[in-house]
């Protein structure tokens, strides 16, 4: 297992370099964005070419990289020109409220993925099979940035169930607000479920074909302690898998249900940040999400050979 | 969810798909195409897909010259006004035609999401392709690199491409193409791995046919299943990535604004309950997206026919 794991975490490394200089390269291919951006379109070439200066944007690539790489491993992301803040502290702020509102969704989903998945997997080919199948598939298709306004539409301002959006800025008015998060938290969910309780039911379906199954059931054990006792058991373990990687699934999705529900995370503080041409922000955001995408992948392969002991990572 | 992002692992599913091509069919032998066909047409949702996408081109282009919607001017007398005689879907925030509108920016979604849909395809193809066949260090490089490019949550890619590269139509279509070929790579570099080292690879191989030939006649068309289920998914992703850039207000300026960003619009005006400007567009990236993915699916069935296995029923149901 160690050395499986010191070769998996070499990779990880290997990848977020690759993920830096893909990054950092994509950020500036910018054309004149940056001091533009920040001086107005009546800045003179001298200005500008002052400011670059100021912002090292003058530099070749190769050493604005090297610069970049030498602060965000000596844990500095760098200052954001357009907030004039550290792009840690302006992360710090936002991160709460991002995280708080992915756990909710993905705790919320996981909770109900397992009862539909088993409850299609038990009854495969019935019309509640059938049925639960065509909402998963709608619930799959439909874009977030469709959900979250058609939810809005009808419970805020038809039904007036759910009070109108007040914003989110901070993680403190996500905790105070909870009836807030009702409908943003739903909107992830109905996009979430329907590739969970798939592969709840999928799992169950596997393991509904093995031998031990139809063994456990020809000795006259019932139905429901089959279920529980093997079949639910062992159909759980890919489950660590899909959490681990839906992670950069549920970043993009937060990032658009924060953009409908006016929550300002740090999907928000991106989309912000990219209109206003700080490449600072994005980078260090996308560097974050980066990371969190390759420690969940790291994580599900991990977590999988430790609840398996069929699993031998060599 | 989608998500622009990989697709979830799906383990072996027993429950689904009948596996029409290995029915040993009866009457006189068929040609390959007309069993595909058949076993297509068996998914009754997905042969309305294929209507309701010929609905919409028919629509988006003829459309136009049945009903003559006047988009391009900005009436101050007429804005935001409910369906009505004469503009059968009302009026946006400008006073422009809502039914007008949506023909036109229809047409803007179709070719982008179409176009890098293809390029995609493409890009994904021979990448995965030539991974494959190299093998070796070339191939764990090349494959490294996709893995952390999939590691930048592709919709911060797409934003600062956009945001970057200038608004246009060639722009978005290389920026949404470049970012949505990585899962289909994977698939066809695992299909390559299983081709090259087949009797009749080897044979080519041995009577001296180079590497470019054996890549275009023998693997390629192997590997085309895969690209063609892939490409229709892909179209699906491209009209949802086009659509949640415009969402983010970093779209296609006018005119050139698709239905993502007349959903955008109307969805600004949510409170006030200006609903025919949001669901018309809005309805119409669901249903595109849709049936993209549900001829997809039945694609899938058509070339990668699986049988159901025996599932032991716990009770009877």
């Amino acid at each position: 297992m160690t050395p499986y794991l010191i070769r998996r975490l070499l990779q990880a490394v290997a990848t977020l370099f690759i993920v830096s200089i893909v990054a950092f390269w994509l950020l500036h291919l910018m054309p004149d964005g940056v001091a533009r951006g920040l001086l107005g379109p009546r800045a003179t070439p001298e200005l500008i070419a002052r400011e670059e200066h100021q912002l090292g944007l003058d530099r070749t690539l190769v050493v604005q990289y090297g610069i970049w790489l030498t602060k965000l491993l000596h844990g500095d992301l760098g200052t954001s020109p357009v907030y004039h803040q550290s792009v840690s502290a302006l992360i710090g702020e936002r991160l709460g409220q991002s995280a708080y509102l992915a756990a909710l969704a993905l705790l919320i989903t996981v909770l109900l993925a397992v009862p539909v998945g088993v409850l299609q997997a038990t009854r495969a080919g019935s019309l509640t099979d059938h049925t639960l199948t065509t909402l998963s598939f709608v619930g799959y298709a439909v874009p977030v940035f469709f959900v979250g306004p058609l939810l809005r539409d009808v419970f805020q301002v038809r039904l007036h169930w759910v009070p109108i959006a007040n914003q989110i800025d901070s993680f403190h008015s996500a905790l105070i607000q909870p009836e807030q998060l009702v409908l943003p938290v739903a909107t992830l969910v109905i996009g979430l479920l329907a590739g969970y309780s798939r592969y709840v039911r999928s799992a169950m379906l596997d393991e509904l074909t093995q031998d031990y199954v139809r063994t456990a059931v020809a000795k006259g054990a019932r139905g429901r302690r089959v279920l529980y006792r093997h079949v639910l058991r062992n159909a759980m373990l890919p489950m660590a898998t899909l959490i681990g990687l839906s992670l950069p699934g549920l970043v993009g999705g937060a990032l658009l249900v924060e953009q409908v529900f006016n929550i300002q995370g740090l999907g928000w503080l991106t989309v912000q940040a990219a209109q206003r041409d700080d490449f600072a922000v994005v980078l260090g955001t996308t560097m974050l999400t980066a990371l969190a995408t390759v420690a969940g992948s790291l994580l599900a392969d991990v977590s999988y050979a430790a609840l398996d002991p069929r699993v031998r990572l060599t | 969810m989608r998500m622009l992002s990989p697709a979830f692992p799906e383990p072996g599913d027993p429950g689904s798909s009948a596996g029409a091509l290995l029915e040993p069919a009866p009457g006189p032998p068929r040609s390959l195409f007309r069993r595909g066909l058949a076993a297509f047409l068996e998914h009754k949702l997905a042969v309305a897909a294929v209507g309701v996408l010929a609905c919409y081109i028919v629509f988006c282009y003829l459309g136009p010259v049945f009903y003559h919607g006047d988009t391009s001017q900005v009436r101050m007398g007429e804005l935001t006004r409910p369906p009505g005689a004469g503009r059968p879907l009302g009026t946006d925030q400008q006073g422009v035609d809502e039914l007008g509108k949506l023909m036109r920016s229809g047409r803007v979604t179709l070719e982008v999401g179409v176009t890098s849909g293809l390029l995609a395809s493409v890009i994904g193809t021979l990448y995965g392709a030539v991974a494959g066949y190299a093998g070796g260090w070339v191939d764990a490089l090349m494959m490294r690199t996709v893995d952390a490019l999939m590691a930048i949550p592709i919709v911060f890619a797409l934003v600062y491409l956009a945001a970057t590269r200038g608004r246009t139509k060639t722009v978005f279509i290389l920026a949404i193409a470049l970012t949505s070929w990585f899962g289909l790579t994977r698939l066809t570099r695992g299909d390559t791995l299983a081709l090259k080292v087949r009797d009749y690879v080897a044979a080519c191989r041995m009577m001296g046919g180079r590497t470019p030939r054996i890549l275009t006649r023998h693997i390629l068309p192997n590997t085309a299943g895969t690209t063609i289920v892939n490409t229709s998914l892909t179209v699906a992703d491209s009209v949802f990535a086009l659509s949640v850039l415009s969402y983010l207000g970093l779209g296609l300026p006018a005119p050139d604004d698709d239905w993502g960003g007349m959903f955008a619009a109307g969805a600004g005006y949510l409170d006030q309950g200006y609903w025919w400007m949001i669901y018309p567009p809005g309805l119409s990236i669901v249903l595109v997206i849709v049936s993209c993915t549900l001829v997809g699916d039945a694609l899938r069935d058509v070339f990668e026919p699986r049988r159901p296995q025996g599932v032991t029923r716990l009770w009877p149901s």
